[in-house]
C-alpha cells in the first residue's frame, strides 16, 4: 500500500475497475486483482449472517435492471440461478428448484444451465466464456472427443433396448460438452470451484486402484460370459451371440478411436502439470517478494547504517539457506503443531523486530493451522509489513477471530492512507501476495483506505470443520 | 501498543466532563519513574492530587483525597491492584479506577476489572489517549483497550455448557448482545469510538453505553471462565 497522494472520497476500491478491460492497464490494473473489493454497503460482511438473511428473504424482491448476468456472491455452481433470480425478482431457491426438477425430468434443465453458464457473462464482465472457448482449439477437440465417446455408449445402450436413451441423449451431450468447455475456460475462481467438485473423481481415475479395478472388471466379465455360456440353455444361445457382436463392435471402436482418446487424456495431464508449475512459480514469486525483495528494500533504506545492513543481510542469508536446503519456506509459518494465535504472535514479534513499529495483536479464539490458515497468516503478515512500511503510523492493529465457519484477520493502521486506484502496476505487494494467496484457497481480501485516515485490510478464510478452542492468550 | 479506542476528539461529544473542570487523579504505581512520566504526560489536562507506590498507602491516600480517578497499576509489590479497588469501593463508590499494566495477561486484567475498575489500558498508551481515557472514566464511562475487548469476546464466546453452568446461568449477565459483540470486535480491530459510531450508524453515546453495559456484564457475570480467572486470583 503505497501512500500515493490522490484523493478518493469514499476510500473504497471500485469493483467495476475489474471490468474496465485491458485498455486501462494503468494504475488500476494493480488493484484489479483485488476483485472482491466492494463498496462498504455491499461488502460481504459475515457470511453466516448473510446466509440467515438469505434464508428468510421474502419470496419476491424487486428485479434488477440491466442485462442478465451470472451472480457471483451467492452462487452454488455457475451463479446462473442467482443471476436469474436477481434479474427476475424470483427467490433464488425457487429458480434453483426449477433447474433441478427440469434436470431430473428430462435432462434439459442441466443442459440449459450449462449453456447459460457458457453464454452469460459473470457480474461485472461484458464477455461470456464462449468467446474464449471458441479460440480454445484443444478444448473443442476434447469436448468433441468426449462427446463422440458418449454417443457410442448411448448407441450401444439403445441397441440393447434401453428406451430412456432417446430422451436423454441430446441434453446429456450438450451438458457434457458444455462442462468440458467451461472447465477449460472458466476464470480461475470458478475453476477452483469445479476442481473442488471434480478432485475426487480425477484422483480415482489417476490412482492405481482404478487400474486394478479395471483388470478385476475384465476378468470378472470374462468369467461371467463363460459362466453364462455354460448355464444358459441351448435355445437362448442366440442372445449371447448378439451380446458377443456388441462386444466386438465396442472393441473395434476402441481400436479405431482409442489412440485419439489416449492422446487427449495425455494432453489433459500435461496441461494439468503445466498449470501446477505456473501456480508453483506464482507461489515462489510471492515468497521471494516476501523475503528477499523486502530485505533488499530495507537495505536500501538503511544504507547509512552498515551495522543494520549487515544484520539484515545475515538474516536474509539464513532464511534463504533454510529455504533452499532445508525446504523451509521463508515467510511461511508452517511449524507443526502451531496454532493461529501463536502464528499471529509470531507475526507481531517478527515485524516488530524487523521494522521497529509496534504491532498491537488481539486474537479471539484459536485453532490448529492447516494449509489455508497458513496462507491466511502469510497474507496477514504481508499486509502488516505493508502497513508498517507505507502507512507512517506508529501502531498497526492486528485482530484475528476464529469462528466456527471462518477465520477473519484485520490489519488496520491509522496512517496516511492511499488511493487504491493510484497504486502503480509494478508493485506486486498486495495484488499477488495477499489477494492471490487468499483466493487460491477460497478466501477473500478487502482493502479499505481513506487518505489521511488510514487503511484496513480484511482477510477472511473459510474453515474446514473443526472445533473452536478458547484462546490461551 | 496504545488503546485505539480513545481519541481526544471524542471528548467534546461526550460532554460529561464539563469544560475547564479538570478531574482529580491519583497515580498508584511502584515505579517512581513511571509515575513522573505519567504525571508529565497528563500535563495540565487533569489535576494530579497524589501518588502512591503500594497497596496500604494507596488505600489511605485515596480515602483522604477522594480523587475522581485512580490510575492503578495491576501489579503492586504487596499484591494485585484489585485489592486497592476492593478496599475502597464500598466506602467510596464515587472514586473510579482505570487499570494500567505493562503486560496484559487476561487473568490480571479480568481480575482488576471484576473487582470494580472501569477500564483497562496498557502502559504504552500515548499521552493524549491516556488523558482521553481519564476523562472518559471520570465521566462514568468504561474504557476498553483492544486487548481487553478481545479477552471479553473470548470469555463470552462459547455457549455455557448446558449441564454444569445451567443453574447459575443468568442470560442478563452471561451473554453479550449481537450489537455489543460488534462494538467489541471493532474496538479489537483498533477503531475509535467515533469510528465505531460511524461504522455502525449509531451515536458515540450509544457506543459508550454498549461498552458500559459490557463492563457491567463483565463484573456481574458468573460465567465459568470469568469465575475461574477470578478464583485463580483469589477474588471469588
Amino acid at each position: 500500500m503505497a501512500g500515493r497522494p490522490e484523493r478518493r472520497d469514499d476510500g473504497t476500491v471500485d469493483k467495476r475497475a475489474r471490468s474496465r478491460g485491458p485498455e486501462t492497464r494503468g494504475p488500476q490494473a494493480y488493484w484489479t486483482g483485488l476483485g472482491d473489493l466492494l463498496p462498504p454497503e455491499k461488502r460481504p460482511g459475515r457470511p453466516r449472517l448473510r446466509h440467515q438473511l438469505g434464508h428468510w428473504r421474502t419470496f419476491r424482491h424487486p428485479p434488477e435492471s440491466g442485462p442478465l448476468r451470472r451472480g457471483q456472491q451467492d452462487r452454488l455452481l455457475g451463479g446462473v440461478a442467482a443471476g436469474l433470480a436477481a434479474r427476475t425478482g424470483m427467490d433464488v431457491t425457487v429458480v434453483r428448484s426449477v433447474f433441478v426438477l427440469a434436470a431430473l425430468a428430462s435432462g434439459f434443465g442441466a443442459a440449459a444451465y450449462v449453456l447459460a453458464w457458457l453464454l452469460v457473462p459473470v457480474v461485472g464482465e461484458s464477455n461470456s466464456m464462449v468467446s474464449k472457448a471458441l479460440t480454445d482449439r484443444r478444448g473443442i477437440a476434447l469436448a468433441a472427443g468426449i462427446g463422440s465417446l458418449l454417443v457410442i455408449v448411448l448407441l450401444i445402450a439403445s441397441a440393447l433396448g434401453a428406451s430412456w436413451v432417446g430422451t436423454l441423449a441430446s441434453p446429456l451431450l450438450i451438458t457434457v460438452a458444455g462442462i468440458v468447455l467451461i472447465w477449460r475456460n472458466a476464470p480461475a475462481d470458478e475453476q477452483a470451484m469445479i476442481r473442488h467438485f471434480a478432485e475426487p473423481l480425477v484422483d480415482l481415475a489417476e490412482g492405481r486402484i482404478r487400474l486394478r479395478l479395471a483388470w478385476r472388471g475384465v476378468i470378472a466379465g470374462l468369467l461371467l460370459v463363460g459362466g453364462l455360456a455354460i448355464l444358459v440353455p441351448e435355445h437362448q444361445r442366440q442372445f449371447l451371440g448378439a451380446l458377443a457382436g456388441v462386444a466386438l463392435v465396442i472393441a473395434a471402436i476402441v481400436v479405431v478411436l482409442g489412440p485419439w482418446w489416449l492422446r487427449i487424456a495425455r494432453d489433459l495431464v500435461i496441461e494439468r502439470q503445466a498449470r501446477a508449475r505456473a501456480e508453483e512459480r506464482a507461489d515462489m514469486a510471492a515468497r521471494v517478494h516476501d523475503s528477499v525483495l523486502q530485505t533488499l528494500a530495507l537495505i536500501q533504506r538503511r544504507a547509512s547504517d552498515p551495522h543494520q545492513v549487515i544484520q539484515l543481510a545475515r538474516a536474509q542469508e539464513r532464511e534463504l539457506r533454510s529455504w533452499l536446503f532445508d525446504g523451509r519456506a521463508p515467510g511461511s509459518i508452517d511449524e507443526r503443531g502451531m496454532t493461529l494465535a501463536a502464528g499471529v504472535r509470531l507475526i507481531q514479534q517478527e515485524v516488530e523486530a524487523q521494522h521497529g513499529i509496534a504491532i498491537e495483536a488481539v486474537t479471539v479464539g484459536d485453532c490448529a493451522l492447516d494449509d489455508s490458515l497458513t496462507a491466511l497468516l502469510a497474507a496477514g503478515r504481508e499486509a502488516t509489513v505493508n502497513a508498517v512500511k507505507w502507512s507512517g503510523a506508529s501502531v498497526v492493529s492486528l485482530f484475528a477471530e476464529v469462528e466456527p465457519t471462518e477465520v477473519s484477520l484485520f490489519v488496520r493502521d491509522r496512517g496516511r492512507g492511499f488511493d487504491p486506484g493510484a497504486v502503480p502496476d509494478d508493485r506486486k505487494g498486495l495484488a499477488e501476495s495477499v489477494h492471490a494467496r487468499m483466493t487460491r484457497r477460497g478466501g477473500s481480501a478487502t482493502v479499505r483506505s481513506v487518505q489521511g485516515e488510514g487503511t484496513e485490510v480484511s482477510l477472511t478464510m473459510p474453515r474446514a470443520a473443526g472445533e473452536r478452542q478458547p484462546s490461551r492468550a | 501498543m496504545s488503546t485505539g479506542d480513545l481519541s481526544t476528539g471524542d471528548l467534546s461529544t461526550g460532554g460529561r466532563a464539563p469544560g475547564g473542570d479538570r478531574p482529580t487523579v491519583v497515580i498508584v504505581d511502584d515505579h517512581g519513574l513511571f509515575r513522573s512520566g505519567v504525571r508529565s504526560e497528563l500535563g495540565d489536562q487533569v489535576e494530579v492530587v497524589g501518588e502512591a507506590s503500594d497497596i496500604r498507602p494507596a488505600i489511605e491516600l485515596i480515602a483522604r483525597v477522594l480523587p475522581d480517578v485512580v490510575l492503578l497499576d495491576v501489579h503492586l509489590p504487596g499484591g494485585g491492584g484489585q485489592d486497592v479497588v476492593a478496599a475502597t469501593k464500598s466506602a467510596h463508590p464515587q472514586v473510579r479506577f482505570l487499570a494500567l499494566s505493562a503486560s496484559d495477561a487476561p487473568e490480571d486484567v479480568i481480575a482488576v476489572v471484576r473487582a470494580g475498575a472501569r477500564g483497562y489500558v496498557t502502559k504504552t498508551i500515548s499521552g493524549a489517549d491516556l488523558v482521553a481515557a481519564v476523562h472518559r472514566i471520570a465521566a462514568g464511562d468504561a474504557v476498553f483497550s483492544p486487548r481487553l475487548a478481545g479477552f471479553v469476546l473470548d470469555a463470552f464466546a462459547a455457549e455455557p455448557a448446558s449441564g454444569s453452568a445451567a443453574p447459575s446461568f443468568d442470560p442478563e449477565f452471561d451473554q453479550l448482545t449481537a450489537r455489543e459483540r460488534e462494538v467489541l470486535r471493532l474496538i479489537a480491530r483498533g477503531y475509535t469510538y467515533k469510528e465505531i459510531a460511524r461504522e455502525l450508524f449509531i451515536s458515540v453515546k450509544t457506543v459508550e453505553s454498549h461498552v458500559s453495559s459490557v463492563l457491567r456484564k463483565l463484573q456481574l457475570s458468573t460465567r465459568h471462565q470469568l469465575t475461574r480467572w477470578a478464583t485463580e486470583r483469589r477474588l471469588a
